[in-house]
């Protein structure tokens, strides 16, 4: 075998690897949409299930994820937010520091089943806060706490040092600096982060089987301590748990895409936010 | 509280503003280095709480495991390969079972992804042209914004099947189809790591080794991927961890079993999904509600050692790079 040909086989095989990562990206993307879309309707978005799910559609399922995110959001961003601050404009380097880092890296690796369990005993028992929308909410915003973390510091990142050093040299405070002349400019970049976060949230099964989803609800949700339908749980359920998983299939397929289809949106939404603000940042 | 603060502040501010006289400038100062130092304890209170929160699920797992070890016991736990917890006379608590299904479907699906995904890098980093890398990119990232609860349906309505008619079994949920959608979601994980490795190889590296007349393919395979080993070991570290803690893939395509197999095409039941099945079920505080925070601190002390591990890895490699 000559070097030549070693070469060249090497290469084609690690093109067949990407063609075959793309594949199956491509395969799922197009089992969920081409299968889903047969029963995507006005009525299928907008109705209750109805006949113990096997007809109707997943409004209920819809509504709850909405409001699970929206509590995931007021909760995780401030908080997530400060705590980049801190990283970013206030941190000295030294062991705290390095601490919290690490605590960060870990904690972006905790199973999501087990914030689910951290859930349950912290704010369904010890807070009294019950199986309910609030209760998952918290969860999930523990569990994006370590992405909003991150995302929040890049964006900090971005503003040039020479932007704080002239508030200063005018006599500024620091914390004045930081309000007038790197948070401007560092907010696009975190609305980047947290619509990433806020669709990974949205997707998440494990942390809410046991802090507020429910089988099925006959009602909406009045309040965020009631319990709540959510497209992830959903379709877990028609896929396995359903009394007729062959009757309820194209539902399930449809739950799948709206799910699906409501994720990229947060994702291509996050990265056009991020390609005009880069613009506006070179212009 | 800091607001209360900052309005006092404003108060302060505004009667000295007024008072006019020279001793007022030198409490106004200090009152100001008193707020600026305060709103840096509060931006430090936040930053803490990544701590806090770390700690706090490591004690209130281990408060709730502990029952466990008291009623069951310890060597019941990790001795024991039977898991049945709803028998009437004797309820069994062996997690063994569960925990070589965990590793079974987390090193199946390394044995996939790991090859699959440094190819991929190794091609986008190497051999791809920037408007190939603008494309195979933003896919990868969309590969892992593919929520595990669609994967794990996927498992379902195709691998399922699929697996059935190959091997000829009635049923394809088993530890294989775990494996196979496992591979799938811990690929993003170790090809945009692995791609960040291999891209932070000094360009010197690669052009000395080109200079010397080695082609481009040796230049690869014997100067880039050994010097960016490490990169892509915690890249791999990373995506196994999310592997032993991934839960509805495995909930759904593993046929949930619990008993101790070592084929691959025998129905399995993960530690992840055995929480996922029982916790919904049980009442709280009693001893299988507690077992169950036991298989859960097993969780994270595993999934937390592999971080910890790919973490001193990069770090090693960072300061070498240094």
């Amino acid at each position: 075998m000559s070097k030549k040909f070693v070469e060249r086989l090497g290469f084609l095989l690690l093109f067949s690897a990407t063609v075959l990562v793309l594949l199956f990206l491509g395969v799922i993307l197009f089992d969920i949409f081409s299968k889903g879309a047969s029963v995507l309707s006005w009525k299928f978005l907008t109705q209750p299930p109805k006949q113990g799910m096997t007809e109707g559609g997943i409004f209920p399922a819809i509504l709850g994820t909405f409001s699970v995110s929206l509590i995931t959001v007021i909760f995780a961003v401030p908080l997530g937010m400060f705590a980049a601050i801190y990283l970013h404009e206030y941190t000295r380097p030294g062991r705290t520091t390095r601490l919290i880092r690490l605590a960060i890296r870990n904690l972006s690796g905790v199973p999501s089943i087990v914030y689910g369990l951290f859930g349950v005993v912290l704010f369904v028992q010890m807070f009294h806060l019950g199986t309910s929308i609030l209760s998952a909410g918290l969860t999930l915003g523990l569990l994006t706490l370590p992405w909003t973390i991150t995302a929040c510091e890049e964006a900090l990142k971005t503003v040039p040092k020479s932007y704080r050093e002239g508030a200063l040299a005018l006599g500024a405070t620091k914390w004045y600096a930081i309000r007038t002349n790197v948070l401007p400019y560092a907010v696009p970049g975190m609305l980047t982060g947290v619509i990433l976060g806020l669709a990974r949230a949205a997707g998440e099964t494990a942390p809410i089987l046991f802090t507020g989803a429910a089988f099925f609800l006959p009602h909406l949700p009045k309040s965020v301590m009631d319990q709540f339908m959510a497209l992830p749980y959903h379709l877990y359920i028609l896929s396995t748990q359903h009394h007729a998983i062959d009757k309820v299939r194209p539902i399930a397929y449809g739950t799948a895409m709206v799910l699906l289809g409501l994720i990229l949106a947060l994702s291509f939404s996050a990265i056009w936010v991020r390609s005009r603000y880069r613009q506006r940042m070179k212009g | 509280m800091e607001r209360r603060n900052e309005m006092q502040m404003e108060v302060t501010l505004a009667e000295s503003v007024s008072g006019e006289s020279k001793e007022t400038t030198l409490p106004d100062a200090r009152k100001r280095r008193l707020k600026e130092k305060m709103i840096e304890k509060f931006f430090l209170l936040n930053g803490l709480l990544a701590i806090f929160v770390l700690g706090g699920i490591f004690v209130l797992l281990f408060l709730k495991a502990f029952p466990a070890f008291q009623e069951i016991g310890f060597s019941q736990f990790f001795g024991s390969a039977v898991w049945n917890p709803n028998s009437y006379s004797t309820p069994k608590y062996g997690i063994l079972s569960l925990i070589v299904s965990t590793l079974m479907v987390t090193l199946g699906a390394l044995a996939l992804a790991v090859p699959l995904g440094v190819a991929c890098a190794a091609y986008i980093s190497e051999a791809a042209s920037p408007r190939a890398k603008e494309i195979l990119k933003p896919a990868i990232e969309i590969l892992a914004a593919i929520p595990s609860v669609v994967v794990g349906f996927l498992g379902i309505v195709l691998v399922n099947p699929a697996l059935a008619r190959v091997f000829g079994i009635s049923n394809g949920l088993n530890a294989l189809n775990g494996s196979i959608l496992l591979a799938i979601m811990s690929l993003p994980t170790i090809i945009s790591l692995s791609e960040d490795a291999l891209r932070a190889v000094p360009r010197s590296y690669k052009e000395a080794s080109l200079a010397l007349g080695a082609n481009r393919w040796q230049t690869l395979a014997r100067v880039s991927v050994p010097s960016a080993l490490s990169g892509i070991i915690a890249s791999i570290m990373l995506g196994m961890g999310r592997a032993i803690g991934e839960t509805m893939t495995v909930l759904m395509a593993t046929g949930n079993a619990p008993a101790l197999t070592f084929n691959f095409l025998d129905a399995i039941q993960t530690m992840t999904a055995t929480i996922a099945i029982e916790l919904g079920e049980v009442p709280y505080n009693t001893p299988h509600y507690y077992a169950l925070f036991v298989i859960g601190l097993v969780l994270f002390v595993m999934t937390f050692l592999v971080n910890l591990v790919s973490d001193l890895i990069l770090q090693k490699y960072q300061e070498v790079e240094r």
